[in-house]
């Protein structure tokens, strides 16, 4: 059972959505760490460039479009669920989103495999380390996202607990600004 | 919330589970919770203590075996001394003063009756209680647990073959992150409830002091410890994948690891301090039967405290080896801080000023609290001012200092909780006097065992080494009043072995109370905050009905009133009345 | 205040020392002022003397004045503090003095799990020489005479501290870092490692022996690679 005080909203925002920003600000944190740690490196050696160059634009680049076009279903998960109030319609849009996230995951896999049989390894140069462990952190939060994702679609379907569409959603978009950071910063900086 | 769902009734919402599991292990009760964190706290913090113990006997005594622990050789020491401070800061101090008293005190003192998400406040713990387990753990695998300061710096912490304990390093360093994890989760419910699900009524400025700086402190943590946990990714990279994140000779910066520690290693300072100030205020007031002097100077110091303590942090680094430029700035920063820490102190004297003071137990702690952590906090100037640490930096002087701000955080800070909010906790009164023994019996050995200690720093000794058999500087005679370095050390380790033992007292007292204390009734302080509204201990759901708050917290000895406190839940008294 | 208990033995540790006891004054200052105060306030309101207490909410000027002022006199204090550290660390950290007409002696320390070595110039008083002298853990340097340090490590972070100097620096692997001292009396004094490195941490005291010129020559000619090679 819900307790009274998941009821009342004296902030005058809703309970979740306030737990899913304080998610997303100590996630950004995390990012932003990483990221800060990743371009003082970068700053400070100017020969991972060649590594760099080893990094194939097109294949992020269609990541990127991807994860884009996950967003846009998002995005018209919530309007079904808020607007519509419509519980399975919502859901078919998750499930869009879904595939999404797991076309980008098989691609990023791809994408590996050939990195690593080209000798490209994480241990090989630090530029590398930072391209496998950033571009894997995001990785496992997209697969979070999938996983959470399936539940809210399962209940949104039976019309219950739409207003957690709106919350995955919110994370949703939290994980693809991450990869327009990542995006640039790994792949297209030469 | 959705508008869908209905609203569930105060009654349906709160059927206690019957089962002894469903009860006390496996509970979504935040009071459960708290006690359950506050258990693991205490008994993290008795083997914390028991390393303090073996450690302090090896540098009293060197080489001469330590009763119920055996020869502590090099290794073993320092595993012990990094462990630790990992303890009482990350299993102690974090989950005593943050999870336990933000647990139990925020849904009363807001006036509801759960978190706002039970389910991941008991994932919290569990969480929690796995870090301490893969900590604990550490100690049982082969090369023992990790002995490279709870700083953990690279290299020597990312290579197996410099610390000689490969496997204790990664599990020192996931029990670490695990930690973390549990506290970010905790954070949620501290900060969601404390800002949605207040009582009618209550205003920003109506909430009490301690409940602001749980919260504030949650915020602290959750900004400053993102960079960390990435750097605890990378480091465990270095560790176990053989990335060279850290280390020199494969393109990493061994100084970056620095950074992102003490990015978050100052802030936790402040996000300990904080739940303890807290503490004190509520003890202050009550005892002195006064307002909290200048309620929103206080707030204002603590937000200016909240945002300098993220631009410090580099003081910690002075010698380290960075730019020596950037000390000048931190100097500078560092020093502001003290303003509005001052300004705090000076507040919370203000306090006393024309009050009526009872000095029983809790108020005692109180006291003492101020008193120490002013002893903690002038010492720490020394430290600040680039040119001084220059020669203090890693000598006994800063380990004295930080003590003088840790031990009245974690230990003073706690047993002034608990000894406030005990009768609340358990419904039973505990005894004064042996509230007293065991304060004296506390204090007087802390300040024995931290004083010489400031002399010894001052005389050059450097931290971390189990025998200064070796420095002829650090084994001179007749330093102090006659005594020479070496009847320091064991002055202080005598002094914690009577600290030590006054600690029976207090769970004697415990027991005692618990068995033969009188009731305490809901009330027994006559204090104005909402948790004394509820019957002790309080049941589950807190309130037999939910409170309205009608003014501030700290409404103690007003003119217009007989007695000498108004509870924030007494509705007016007629038009006009209370608030203005 | 810190030379009542250890000597000072370098051209700055009078500075650092004047910061510390610039600091233990005004910081000792406050710390009295204030503890004084919060004991006559336990003392003069305990509930036998005062029954019933004051309603002040704190806002008012009157009583609030008081800290007003304080915080002021707190900042003011800082900006002493701030003056004197940061002059003190430019001087010892920041700049790097250079002999009058020549060039300053340079000498080499490299720390390593668990030892330092020290690489002298020789008698030609330049490195990378045939005549350069190594040691462990002792460092020969002579009297009133100015020298550069290039602090560097094989492994882990270590620290360079001379308590009677009041000097103190990390050493980093893969960086040379470089700083100076001017040793003002003659001794054998600690060379302490002052950040963890280890099991053996505690195992890695050395000596700095202050020599006058004569007995630093003498020393040299002894340990001098080249002479020996020739003896």
């Amino acid at each position: 059972m819900r307790p009274i005080a998941n009821t009342r909203s004296a902030a005058g925002i809703t309970t979740g959505r306030l737990a899913v920003w304080w998610v997303v600000g100590s996630e950004i944190v995390i990012f932003g760490g990483l990221l800060a740690s990743y371009i003082m490196h970068r700053l400070a050696h100017a020969s991972w460039a060649e590594q760099a160059a080893h990094t194939n634009v097109w294949i992020g680049l269609f990541n990127t479009f991807v994860l884009l076009t996950s967003s846009l279903f998002a995005v018209l998960a919530h309007y079904a669920a808020e607007t519509e109030r419509n519980g399975p319609k919502a859901a078919r849009y998750l499930l869009f989103t879904f595939f999404g996230g797991l076309t980008f995951l098989l691609v990023k896999a791809a994408e590996w495999t050939i990195e690593i049989t080209a000798g490209y390894t994480v241990t090989s140069n630090g530029f590398w380390s930072f391209y496998y462990t950033a571009a894997g952190l995001h990785a496992t939060h997209v697969l979070a996202g999938m996983i959470i994702m399936l539940i809210v679609a399962h209940a949104a379907r039976q019309g219950r607990e739409l207003h957690r569409v709106e919350l995955i959603g919110i994370y949703w978009h939290f994980v693809d600004i991450v990869w327009i950071f990542l995006f640039p910063l790994l792949y297209i900086a030469k | 919330m959705p508008e869908s769902a209905p609203a569930p009734t105060h009654e349906a919402a709160h059927h206690e589970p019957e089962n002894w599991v469903l009860k006390y292990l496996w509970s979504t009760d935040h009071k459960v919770i708290a006690m359950q964190y506050l258990v693991t706290g205490v008994f993290m913090a008795l083997i914390g203590g028991f390393f303090a113990y073996a450690f302090r006997m090896q540098l009293a005594f060197p080489g001469a075996e330590v009763p119920g622990y055996g020869l502590v050789s090099p290794s073993d020491y320092n595993a012990l001394v990094t462990n630790h401070g990992t303890i009482m800061i990350f299993w102690v101090a974090m989950p005593v003063l943050v999870a336990a008293f933000g647990n139990f005190l925020i849904p009363l003192m807001v006036g509801c009756d759960d978190m706002v998400f039970p389910k991941i406040n008991r994932l919290s713990f569990q969480v929690f209680f796995l870090s301490a387990v893969v900590l604990l753990a550490s100690f049982f695998v082969e090369g023992g647990a990790f002995g490279g300061a709870w700083t953990a710096y690279p290299p020597l912490s990312a290579v197996g073959e410099y610390s000689l304990t490969p496997l204790g390093s990664t599990l020192w360093l996931v029990a670490v992150a695990l930690e973390f994890v549990a506290f970010l989760l905790g954070g949620i419910n501290f900060i969601t409830t404390a800002m949605n699900s207040r009582a009618p009524g209550m205003r920003l400025y109506d909430i009490p002091i301690v409940v602001w700086m749980i919260v504030i402190a949650s915020v602290l943590f959750m900004l400053s410890v993102g960079p960390l946990i990435a750097g605890a990714i990378m480091l465990f990279m270095d560790q176990q994948v053989g990335t060279g994140f850290f280390d020199p000779a494969r393109g990493g910066d061994p100084i970056l690891w620095q950074h992102l520690f003490w990015f978050f290693g100052h802030p936790e300072v402040y996000v300990v301090l904080l739940p303890a100030l807290g503490i004190t205020a509520e003890i202050i007031c009550i005892f002195s039967r006064k307002k909290l002097f200048a309620y929103r100077t206080i707030l204002y110091t603590v937000f200016a405290t909240g945002i300098l303590s993220f631009t410090v942090w580099a003081h910690h680094q002075f010698i380290a080896g960075i730019d020596p430029r950037m000390a000048h700035i931190f100097t500078i920063t560092t020093l502001l801080i003290s303003v509005p820490i001052a300004e705090m102190c000076f507040v919370y004297i203000a306090t006393l000023y024309k009050g009526s003071i009872t000095l029983n137990t809790p108020m005692l702690w109180g006291l003492a609290f101020i008193f120490e952590f002013l002893i903690g906090g002038v010492t720490g100037i020394f430290l600040g001012a680039s040119g001084a640490d220059i020669y203090f930096h890693d000598t006994y002087f800063v380990l004295a200092h930080f003590h003088y701000t840790f031990f009245p955080i974690a230990i003073i800070g706690t047993y002034a909780g608990i000894t406030l909010w005990f009768p609340k906790m358990f419904g039973k009164m505990l005894n004064d006097r042996l509230g007293k023994i065991h304060f004296w019996g506390t204090i007087i050995p802390f300040n024995l065992i931290f004083i010489p200690l400031f002399f010894l720093g001052g005389l050059g000794q450097h931290r971390r080494i189990y025998d200064y058999v070796h420095f002829p500087e650090l084994m001179r005679e007749n330093v102090l009043f006659g005594l020479g370095m070496q009847d320091l050390r064991v002055l202080a380790t005598v002094s914690l072995l009577v600290m030590l033992a006054f600690q029976v007292v207090f769970f004697v007292n415990v027991y005692l109370s618990l068995k033969n204390g009188p009731r305490a009734g809901r009330n027994p302080w006559k204090a104005t905050t909402l948790e004394w509204l509820t019957p002790s201990p309080p049941p589950h759901g807190n309130f037999a009905e939910l409170p309205t708050v009608y003014r501030g917290a700290y409404e103690y000895s007003h003119p217009d009133r007989q007695e000498d406190y108004w509870p924030q839940w007494e509705p007016e008294f007629g038009p006009g009345a209370g608030r203005g | 205040m810190i030379e009542y208990w250890l000597q000072a033995a370098s051209t700055y540790a009078g500075d650092i020392d004047f910061v510390i006891e610039l600091v233990a004054v005004i910081v000792g200052f406050w710390f009295f002022l204030t503890v004084g105060i919060f004991f006559w306030l336990i003392f003069a309101h305990r509930v036998s003397r005062s029954p019933r207490a004051e309603y002040l909410t704190g806002d008012e000027e009157q009583p609030k004045k008081f800290i007003t002022w304080a915080h002021m006199l707190v900042l003011v204090c800082d900006v002493f503090i701030v003056w004197a550290a940061v002059q003190v660390w430019y001087e010892v950290k920041q700049e790097l003095p250079l002999e009058n007409g020549g060039q300053p002696q340079v000498v080499r320390v490299i720390s390593q799990q668990w030892a330092w070595s020290f690489v002298h110039p020789g008698a030609d008083g330049v490195l990378d020489t045939a005549d350069d002298i190594r040691s462990v853990d002792e460092l020969h340097i002579e009297v009133n005479r100015l020298y550069h340090y290039e602090l560097s490590s094989k492994d882990v972070l270590h620290s360079f501290s001379v308590p009677v100097f009041r000097l103190k620096q990390d050493a980093i692997p893969g960086r040379v870092i470089r700083g100076w001292f001017e040793a003002t009396q003659t001794g054998s004094y600690d060379i302490q490692c002052a950040e963890i490195c280890g099991i053996g941490h505690a195992l890695m005291p050395a000596r700095i022996v202050i020599e006058t010129p004569e007995q630093h020559a003498a020393w040299l000619a002894g340990h001098s690679p080249t002479q020996l090679a020739a003896r």
